[in-house]
């Protein structure tokens, strides 16, 4: 009776006693047949929202007993409305600004258990999941506080750019002249006035171990940095880009290209830092380095999101220029810092 | 009753409350602290720090960036099956608020030592309870200890309580900012077999039945059996879910008296009946409530003034969180006049546990007439001849038959 319970639901139970290491697959259709998602059927996300899976992907690289701890944000609220949940595995939801700080306890509580001969496991993984203002804002404290104690755990930013939860309010994750509802593209104002917190570059000068950037469309790619992230012993951040077709104004089947758009325009560069070896380049993002002839104009990122169409007005073209200028530099940047760029 | 470890067999030790603290939690095989350094709790983490450093416990110590992380990694650690710790005061307690909710709603065992301090502005590091009265609709039991050797003890069964499967609340241990915090005191330490016996060991997890696994299992963060913890919940079942927080409430003071008697009969020490501890009170036509150290000086000056042939008498309010409605009723109801010390105030109303007793006798046909004195606000010091004074105008307004002056306050100027 409860097999046939956990087969309807599809949990993943781990018994106690027995150790897991569950391999490195990149074949998506083995991974389809083989792997359960840690996320189930039936949760409340729109459609068309790269939340749920970054999620599932990230979750077809865990290697065994995982715990997954969710600030509170889109993620959160729609898996789980009472009495229901969507989470396979065990995960708590504790408040706003304290993921980092709720996964250190648990972290600190699997060690001592296991200390004390009471945790069953050899190796218990623990995963955040928080939106970008759980991270860049209201959660950086408590990130910065787990980072710097070398708790091991792996953060996942999922970053869609704004409050999206309480209805798209800017957040310091928000791009230069994006239109939210608390930076609207006024008559005097043209949207956000400020620029990205270079949020992965701020975990990369706490210096832990693993720090990447991934995003769902480059699937193989965000599956290998989740899976080194757990890897590295001590703490990982891996900032996902998590495009929100509610608050971005974008039709739902686009999700996937506004992912490939922002690679290819240099927008959201795919790289990892590792302790050691400094800034790599991967995935798509090393192919453009290599060819930046294959490099978009920012325009091809812009024109399919309506949070930015007042920039396509002929009287905004220095804006969009200036959009243009805050990326290239961006990426310069990136480029002088990363080992494997070509020089 | 001859108690099972005589006074011989416990280990005398010199240490201020805050260090009775620390030694309590050594003791409790505590899987995480997670605390936050501010005066007047410092000496507990200092002292834990120790431990830690000598390899004298097995605890993962976690010196977080604020009390709010300090709380949340309390409320990951309890999810996870552990037994947990913090301490705090004042600004801190203030700054975990929000997670102080958390962390009850969840009913979560957690142990908190509050070292009662005021709350700024102006900063002050001083004693008084208004950092504890801002968490008193949490959801958290709430225990004022008068000495430390009682904050020892309490810090023990305050786990015993917690984890108690009727009651599944966190609870906060208070002790007085540096009149305890700070004062050296001998005190008495049970052997660490005795307190982990007490204690049944290791934390055990309460189980519950879950619809979707089909069984019992623990309700913990467990690979084994996935739970969600903390799920979004609104006006179709949150309202439940808080009628079970009402109900837990009211089965702690059994368990908290039950408590109080087995630790009695362990150590042959024991604080009232766990909930309130009286003085004086059977004959008394004056009674003074009170809450913390502050009931010491109160208890010699009614003895004094007792064998001066004054019928006065004492309640030492140890349980404040659930509040002891029914036991102070009874023991209230035949004075002519009650005085109730707080040391903290509700600005624009009255001192936090006047307006509990007074809910408490509004059910009496006849009632005593009750004085609020507002007391020590910042650690101001209340000397014996200042409560000494107290007794006597309440000792008027008992002759009087009533005064319209409902709201005094003791020690400060332009008033005293």
């Amino acid at each position: 009776m409860s097999e046939r319970r956990e087969e309807h639901y599809g949990l993943l139970r781990f018994e106690r006693g027995r150790h897991y290491e569950m391999p490195l697959d990149l074949n998506l259709r083995r991974l389809a047949e083989s792997r359960r998602p840690a996320i189930l059927p039936g949760h409340r996300l729109c459609a068309g929202c790269a939340a749920p899976i970054i999620v599932k992907l990230a979750s077809l690289a865990f290697r065994g007993p995982t715990i997954l701890v969710n600030a509170t944000g889109c993620l959160e609220v729609a898996t789980t409305i009472f009495p229901y949940t969507s989470w396979g595995v065990p995960w708590i939801h504790n408040a706003f600004e304290n993921a980092a700080a709720t996964a250190s306890g648990i972290e600190a509580a699997l060690k001592a258990m296991k200390r004390t001969g009471r945790l069953g496991y050899e190796r218990v993984d623990v995963v955040v999941f928080a939106g970008d203002g759980g991270t860049f804002d209201i959660g950086l404290q408590a990130l910065s506080g787990m980072a710097e104690r070398g708790h091991d755990v792996l953060y996942i930013l999922y970053d869609n750019e704004a409050y999206m939860n309480t209805g798209i309010q800017r957040s310091g994750g928000t791009p230069p002249f994006a239109w939210t509802t608390t930076s609207p593209a006024g008559r005097v104002l043209p949207g956000k006035m400020q620029e990205k917190k270079p949020i992965a570059d701020i975990m990369v000068a706490h210096r832990i171990p693993y720090v990447a950037t991934a995003t769902p469309a480059h699937w193989a790619d965000l599956i290998r940095k989740v899976r080194k992230g757990l890897e590295a012993e001590g703490p990982a951040f891996l900032h996902t880009f998590s495009p929100c077709d509610r608050g971005w104004r974008f039709d739902t089947n686009i999700t996937i290209e506004i992912c490939r758009r922002a690679v290819d325009t240099c927008y959201f560069p795919l790289w990892e830092w590792v302790r050691g070896k400094g800034y790599l380049l991967t995935d798509r993002s090393l192919t453009i380095a290599r060819n930046p002839r294959l490099k978009k104009p920012i325009k091809k990122f812009v024109e399919v999101q309506g949070r930015f169409k007042h920039l396509l007005k002929p009287e905004n073209k220095h804006l969009l220029k200036q959009l243009q200028e805050y990326v290239d530099a961006v990426w310069e940047d990136l480029l002088e810092r990363a080992v494997n760029a070509p020089r | 009753m001859a108690s099972k470890y005589p006074v011989s067999k416990q280990i005398l030790m010199a240490v201020n409350g805050d260090e009775a603290v620390a030694y309590a939690v050594k003791q409790s095989l505590v899987d995480v602290v997670a605390a936050y350094p501010i005066t007047p709790q410092t000496i507990i983490v200092e002292k834990f720090s120790e431990f830690v450093a000598n390899g004298e416990v097995y605890t993962e110590f976690i010196p977080v960036e604020s009390e709010h992380s300090a709380m949340s990694a309390c409320v990951g650690a309890a999810a996870t099956g552990a037994r947990a710790f913090t301490a705090t005061a004042a600004n801190g307690l203030a700054l975990m608020w929000e997670i102080l909710y958390i962390a009850a709603s969840l009913r979560l065992p957690i142990v908190l030592a509050v070292v009662n301090r005021a709350l700024s502005a102006p900063i002050n590091i001083h004693c008084d309870h208004s950092d504890a009265m801002g968490m008193r609709d949490a959801g958290w039991i709430q225990l004022f200890v008068e000495n430390s050797q009682e904050a020892y003890d309490t810090t023990i069964q305050a786990f015993r309580i917690a984890e108690d499967p009727e009651v599944l609340l966190p609870v906060a241990v208070n002790l007085d900012g540096f009149f305890l915090s700070h004062t050296l005191e001998n005190i008495r330490m049970l052997p660490d077999e005795a307190v982990r016996a007490f204690l049944g060991g290791h934390r055990k997890v309460h189980k519950t039945y879950v619809d979707y696994l089909g069984k019992e299992v623990e309700v913990k963060l467990d690979p084994a059996n996935p739970l969600s913890f903390g799920p979004l919940d609104l006006y179709d079942y949150y309202f439940e879910h808080k009628m079970q927080q009402i109900e837990a409430m009211k089965r702690v003071p059994e368990v908290i008296r039950r408590v109080n008697e087995e630790w009695y009969e362990l150590s042959g020490r024991r604080y009232g009946d766990g909930i309130i501890a009286t003085y004086g009170v059977e004959d008394a036509e004056v009674i003074v409530t009170v809450l913390g150290s502050t009931a010491g000086t109160v208890r010699s000056v009614a003895k004094k003034m007792r064998k001066a042939g004054r019928k006065v008498g004492i309640v030492r309010i140890r349980m404040f969180r659930p509040f002891p409605f029914d036991e102070l009723r009874e023991v209230l109801k035949d004075a002519r006049v009650v005085g109730v010390m707080d040391r903290a105030i509700s600005f624009g109303s009255y001192g936090p546990s006047y307006l509990e007793i007074n809910a408490a006798l509004s059910e009496l046909k006849s009632r005593p007439v009750l004085v609020n004195y507002i007391y020590g606000l910042g650690g101001r010091d209340v000397p014996p001849n200042l409560v000494e004074r107290m007794f006597e105008e309440l000792l008027d307004v008992a002759k009087a038959g009533g005064t319209a002056e409902r709201l005094r306050f003791l020690g400060v100027r332009g008033n005293v």
